[in-house]
């Protein structure tokens, strides 16, 4: 009874006038991004990483979890009438939903998206806030060595498991380890690969590189490649009420597809689109009529939804029980924690209860608010999709501006952007994924910094690595994700 | 077997030349010996040796044509003058937001900008711009305090 306890400790802190805002505008902001294609999450909490100089460390938290449970909710809108997913893990949604959408049932898929989003989210909230303690007490018993060997399970699975081509995610990773490594090591005080630069002795911000990547390199690409057409945005024609027979082919969508998302997103792989794609072939095959599906089944927008949303609950499990970020949002929601000084990992539960235990109790409210926000307000934002895409990209290049040229104006921080921004649009062109970058930039110095002090405790011998039970498994389960496919491939050609 | 794409090889390469660069900088570390086991080297220089390493294996794939890579589009070249006004925008800005201030470099980004996604209507775009910039830097500036340099219009406010 302990956790219910600390949760209603959390909800004393969440309900106070002041984080009931925050949140509220997290949620409104969260819709609005999550509906606007070519903003994201990870972008938008970048942007508003300098709000950690002026604002309370628990307001900031419950505001960016309300963005990034809002963008979701935004994002299902935009799939279902526009047919342009936002994220990766709406593809799905976009699939069913816009057949939906077209045949007039607009109104039963947004119905049934945030409905199914609602649940999932509180299923998921609830998951997180039972799983947090037990996955913390655990955590307790890692050493150094252990804690190295997750970090690069963490690393293999979001680089080389996700996205189309190990190699490419591996690059990406790597790339985005060595920007972290730049500026003055902590230990040594070493300059490590500033190139002569003063302004690089204090690192890269993460900033920098997410605004690049995510804003200047994804504008280019889309500029180059004249995907910028207006899309027809498909009104909205029937009621928002679900009929009888939408809500009996939903709730069980709903309830697997949160049961497929949750622990997915809690293993330190992450990532929503495996979780979506499960649930959307679990439906099919388990639908009365999977005829439907490919034509707008109800079922493939509810699981698919369902999923996408408990698996972003999940992917704070690791990240506030452990400090394993395993998604570019849950990346820079960490870098907010070193900002504070704030050190997340297994003590984060304890030492900051009341920021933890607010946050998790400010999801539930989020949720609340985001169904009321999307159910009845959803004409609202769909005005929002109606902003022509030559203003729009203007704009989010002005915030890009103001997010880089604020730290420090320096027009180096300027000139880094536009370098890193270039670098994105290629990422884009020969399909590297860019969360990678982002992971491996926040998470490749706490790497270093574990793997160090697991050699010092070790007097330098590298084995022990190998020898400790916990951190052997961690190890072969990251080799088995590497490696697996290839081991596949051969057996089955091995047989034929 | 698909055509090689000479762009695949390039970023391979790219990637190889990063890692021997990486490589180079690691050496240039000066190591104090009270740090001679695992010392500031060690993760940089495992940087290094992955980063040639996939640089290689990509460039092989490149060659051999199983990585083209770009994505399903590739019928259309790529649109030079989107990205030219692009970057005009983003020089402009770089070169002269210390000297005009914010409001009048995002102005002219946010209008270059536009022109790059296909607006033919430049003066509603530096209209929508200047206000844009101008809310923005109120917003940012006098809401959150965030410091966005001096410049013409700047001082007025």
């Amino acid at each position: 009874m302990d956790t219910l306890g600390h949760l209603a400790q959390g909800f004393g802190v969440a309900l106070t006038p002041i984080n009931i805002v925050w949140s509220f505008v997290g949620v409104v902001l969260g819709t609005a991004i999550g509906v606007l294609p070519g903003l994201g999450p990870a972008l938008t909490i970048a942007l508003l990483l300098p709000l950690t100089y002026k604002v309370d460390a628990t307001g900031v938290f419950i505001l960016f979890a309300g963005i990034y449970y809002g963008a979701m909710y935004g994002g299902s809108t935009t799939s279902i009438l526009l047919n342009t997913p936002g994220e990766s893990a709406t593809i799905i949604t976009a699939l069913e939903g816009n057949k939906m959408a077209r045949r007039g049932r607009g109104g039963a898929a947004l119905a049934t998206a945030a409905i199914g989003s609602f649940v999932a989210g509180t299923i998921g909230t609830l998951g997180l806030t039972f799983l947090a303690p037990v996955v913390v007490d655990f955590a307790l018993k890692f050493g150094p060595a252990e804690y190295f060997s997750l970090m690069i399970l963490a690393f293999v699975t979001v680089s080389a498991v996700l996205g189309n081509s190990a190699i490419r995610g591996l690059a990406s990773l790597f790339f985005g380890i060595w920007l972290g490594l730049i500026g003055v090591d902590l230990q040594t005080g070493q300059a490590r690969f500033t190139f002569g630069v003063l302004e690089l002795l204090d690192g890269i911000n993460v900033i920098i590189v997410a605004v690049g990547l995510f804003a200047v390199g994804e504008t280019l690409y889309l500029a180059a490649r004249h995907r910028y057409g207006q899309d027809e945005i498909l009104p909205v024609k029937d009621s928002l009420w679900m009929t009888r027979e939408d809500w009996s082919r939903s709730w069980k969508a709903w309830l697997r597809g949160s049961a497929i998302g949750f622990p997915i997103g809690a293993m330190p792989a992450g990532g929503a689109e495996v979780p979506t794609f499960l649930s959307y072939f679990t439906e099919k095959k388990l639908s009365k009529k999977p005829e439907e599906f490919g034509h707008g089944a109800i079922e493939g927008v509810a699981g698919p939804e369902a999923a996408n949303n408990a698996s972003a609950a999940g992917v704070l499990v690791p990240m506030l029980t452990l400090g394993l970020p395993t998604s570019a949002t849950a990346a820079i929601m960490l870098s907010a924690f070193q900002s504070y000084g704030i050190n997340p990992g297994p003590q984060l539960l304890m030492t900051q209860g009341n920021l933890v235990w607010g946050l998790i109790a400010s999801l539930y409210i989020g949720n609340v608010m985001l169904l009321v926000l999307n159910l009845p307000l959803v004409g609202l934002w769909v005005k929002i999709l109606a902003i022509p895409a030559p203003l729009l990209y203007g704009g989010i290049l002005v915030f890009a501006t103001i997010g880089t040229y604020g730290i420090s104006q320096s027009p180096i921080d300027l000139i880094l952007l536009y370098l890193i921004g270039g670098i994105g649009f290629l990422m884009r062109k020969y399909d590297f994924p860019t969360a990678p970058v982002i992971i491996g930039m926040i998470l490749g110095p706490l790497a270093e910094q574990e793997f160090r002090r697991a050699m010092t405790i070790a007097q330098g011998d590298v084995t022990v690595l190998f020898t400790r039970p916990l951190s052997l498994t961690l190890l072969i389960l990251a080799a088995l994700a590497i490696l697996s496919p290839y081991i596949y491939r051969w057996w089955m050609q091995a047989r034929a | 077997m698909q055509a090689r794409s000479t762009g695949a090889i390039a970023v391979a390469l790219g990637i190889v030349a990063v890692g021997l660069v990486v490589g180079y900088e690691t050496t240039q570390i000066s190591l104090s010996p009270a740090y001679s086991k695992v010392g500031p080297k060690a993760f940089p220089t495992m940087v290094s040796v992955g980063l040639v390493l996939l640089g290689l294996a990509l460039l092989w794939q490149a060659w051999s044509g199983a990585w083209t890579a770009e994505d399903e589009d590739e019928t259309q070249p790529a649109d030079w003058r989107a990205l030219g006004w692009l970057g005009f925008g983003l020089v402009f800005n770089v070169a002269l937001i210390g000297f005009l201030g914010f409001i009048l470099a995002s102005t002219v980004l946010f209008a270059s900008v536009a022109r790059a996604f296909g607006s033919l209507r430049p003066a509603r775009d530096l209209a929508v711009a200047f206000v844009f910039s101008a809310v923005c830097y109120l917003g940012f500036v006098k809401g959150l305090g965030i410091n966005m340099g001096a410049g013409v219009l700047e001082r007025l406010f």
